[in-house]
């Protein structure tokens, strides 16, 4: 076998981290979503900045900020404590929670599209229709959003999968707790190991490949231009 | 009209070329003649900054320095890095590189030789006996990941000769060089862990702050830092003056106060 234990590990593990950020960066992304495609609050550019934050952000400002806030000194370090969960860094939840705010983006900005496209016609219809806000929003503006939410599931996904540098700050490259992917693949390459190396960098590039063929069959480029 | 259409692709081609000339003459005019590229183990840091502060005041060159770990450096020296002297973090890499026709032959040397030291931010929780790893009551030790640097090899090497391995290897995080170990432990997020003796100690030779113990050199194999000349500083006389300057008094006083030992 060309793959050896710990390159499977680091597989199952990758896996794991961006199945549950993908879940959790969807229930979070949604009610952000939803505030930045409807709100004419003044926050709203701020809120937007702050969320598109991580996108331009290298990894290393990322990964180093919430490796000295997550940290024994740091106020959500000692949150955690205090809530007897203990310090987040070197762990699995530590990678989600990094992960979660690296990924926001993803989540959010395809998200708010797919409610802006929407409009508010479809809701003042459903209004009059005596539909209540929540039942609005799940019989009128989810199936509409659909695309919408895929997109921001395999993004987030691809992207969780695609971490390396706050991975690398915040997680002690434990095997099966916090050595993903990519960093097994960089320990690869820096011991030198350029096979072993090869086979899990070319098997991460055949998947971004497939995930980004994925995306854009589901949603055509321009498709929207030649519906109308 | 193929011709002329080929000519006119000729003439931009060229022009692109008178670029590139350019650029590069640029480039390399700004780094100099005497302007020597050192690639240095992430341990060394300090007191090669201070070294090469004083080599560029008395020798009038200049000293562009990149930190970071032996095993990238090995890589990018092998791709055609623009490094002229390498100092690595063991003795292996450089005498690879001698071996594999990129370096000088017979321009090797030993310019430090590395100690291990058990360290913690805080006070009082490495005691001067390195017990605390037998009593416990840490949630993780750092150490660099003994794979790829010579100082996470020794640590590991110290906990199985003190056969306390197996109990502390859940608790082991891995920094990728020995400076994002430090970091590990500086921030608090690991209580403590293994690292450099020169990463902890100030100007003056004691230790900067928290506690700390130096780890017996009968526990680990001695962590010989060699330097080599690389092919790409084969004849420059920055880099040669550089090599030199690393084994005068001057240099060799300034490794000894960050806690090296030096070789022969």
């Amino acid at each position: 076998m060309f793959l050896n234990d710990g390159d499977i590990q680091a597989m199952f593990l990758t896996v794991k981290l961006a199945t549950v950020v993908t879940v959790i960066l969807l229930f979070i992304g949604t009610p952000i979503a939803w505030w930045l495609a409807r709100t004419r609050s003044p926050w709203k550019r701020p809120i937007s900045a702050v969320v598109t934050l991580p996108m331009v952000l290298p990894p290393t400002v990322l990964g180093f900020y919430l490796l000295v806030l997550m940290g024994p000194q740091g106020p959500l370090g000692r949150l955690t404590e205090a809530l007897g969960l203990g310090l987040l860094p070197f762990t699995f939840t530590g990678l989600v929670v990094a992960s979660i705010f690296y990924s926001l983006p993803f989540a959010v900005q395809p998200l708010q599209q797919a409610f802006d496209a929407i409009g508010e016609r479809p809701l003042e219809v459903a209004a009059t229709l005596r539909a209540s806000p929540l039942d609005t929003f799940f019989s009128v503006v989810l199936p509409l959003a659909r695309p919408g939410f895929t997109t921001a599931a395999v993004m987030s996904f691809a992207h969780t999968v695609g971490e390396f540098g706050v991975v690398l700050m915040i997680g002690g490259n434990i095997p099966g707790k916090t050595r993903v992917l990519s960093v097994q693949i960089y320990d690869h390459v820096e011991a030198l190991e350029f096979a072993q190396g090869h086979w899990l960098a070319g098997g991460l590039l055949l998947f971004s490949f497939c995930v980004l063929l994925l995306l854009y069959r589901n949603n055509p480029l321009g498709a929207a231009e030649r519906r109308t | 009209m193929l011709f002329t259409r080929s000519m006119g692709m000729n003439v931009k081609f060229k022009g692109v070329k008178a670029w590139a000339a350019t650029i590069l003459l640029l480039a390399t005019g700004t780094a100099g003649a005497d302007e020597v590229q050192v690639a240095a183990a992430a341990n060394f840091t300090e007191p090669m900054k201070k070294i090469a502060a004083e080599f560029e005041k008395t020798s009038g060159h200049k000293v562009a320095l990149t930190f970071g770990s032996t095993g990238k450096f090995y890589a990018q020296i092998k791709a055609g890095a623009p490094f002229e002297v390498l100092l690595a973090a063991d003795n292996e890499t450089p005498a690879k590189l001698e071996g594999e026709g990129a370096a000088a032959k017979g321009s090797r040397f030993t310019y430090a030789i590395g100690k291990l030291v058990l360290w913690s931010a805080k006070e009082a929780i490495v005691d001067d006996k390195g017990d605390v790893l037998k009593r416990g009551g840490f949630d993780h030790l750092a150490l660099a990941n003994p794979k790829l640097a010579p100082y996470g090899a020794a640590a590991v090497e110290t906990l199985k000769a003190l056969g306390v391995y197996d109990t502390i290897a859940p608790k082991i995080v891995q920094g990728e060089n020995i400076a994002q170990t430090y970091q590990f432990v500086s921030t608090g997020n690991a209580l403590l862990g293994f690292v450099a003796l020169s990463q902890v100690l100030g100007e003056d030779g004691k230790l900067k702050s928290g506690s700390a113990w130096i780890v017996p050199e009968k526990l680990y194999s001695p962590i010989r830092q060699d330097a080599v000349l690389l092919s790409k500083g084969k004849d420059k006389a920055a880099a040669l003056a550089l090599l030199k300057f690393l084994r005068g008094s001057y240099a060799i006083g300034v490794v000894k106060s960050y806690g090296y030992s030096v070789g022969q």
